[in-house]
């Protein structure tokens, strides 16, 4: 019963209100948890999205580009871009400065790829967080 | 850019602690509570690392 209230509390909230520190969770990495007050757990998620990302670009990963086919291409490419895209602005920062890399063989170019988009994955968690303390439903 | 070779382990692990860190934040309520499931997390990682880097190397032959 608690459940149900919480959930329907949940579904009515504003956008208003949770939706600043949802956009801004996913543009910077942990900004949303600042926002909310959550100064530690805001640079412990900027700081494990960052490393990731860094890590990735370091070892010369490529970002995946959407792209359509068979059903497993698709969901590789599409998935993985929606993942890239997740980093929100260390995203954005690698394309426009050209550390975007060309798709190249080799282990330690596939490893980078999969940290850039662990990274943004770790980022959408950090983000549903932020939701759930914007909207009350998490302290 | 500085360019970085790590090997299948070193990515799996670096890649176990910063997971590791993000789920004990994100699930847990107490301070407490996310240092102990983010440790148990890393630790079950690393075992999974090993685990199933021995089937692999037993199933192969």
């Amino acid at each position: 019963m608690a459940n149900t209230v919480a959930a329907v509390d949940t579904a009515g909230a504003a956008p208003g209100k949770w939706l600043p520190a949802v956009a801004l969770a996913w543009l910077i990495p942990g900004a949303g948890h600042f926002l909310l007050k959550r100064n530690g757990r805001g640079g412990l998620i900027f700081l494990s999205v960052a490393v990731l990302f860094l890590l990735g670009i370091m070892m010369r990963g490529p970002m995946f580009h959407p792209q359509t086919g068979d059903l497993l291409t698709t969901i590789i490419y599409c998935g993985g871009f929606v993942g890239d895209l997740a980093n929100g602005l260390f995203y954005f920062l690698a394309v426009w400065l050209g550390y975007a890399q060309p798709d190249v063989a080799g282990h330690v170019h596939d490893y980078g790829s999969k940290f850039l988009v662990a990274a943004g994955l770790l980022n959408i968690l950090g983000m549903v967080d932020a939701y759930e303390i914007a909207t009350g439903k998490k302290n | 850019m500085p360019r970085l070779s790590l090997s299948h382990f070193e990515a799996a692990l670096v890649f176990s602690l910063f997971s590791s860190i993000v789920l004990g934040i994100v699930t847990k309520k107490t301070d407490r509570e996310r240092l102990r499931y983010g440790l148990r997390c890393f630790a079950y990682f690393v075992f999974s690392i090993f685990a199933i880097g021995w089937l692999m190397y037993l199933g192969h032959g």
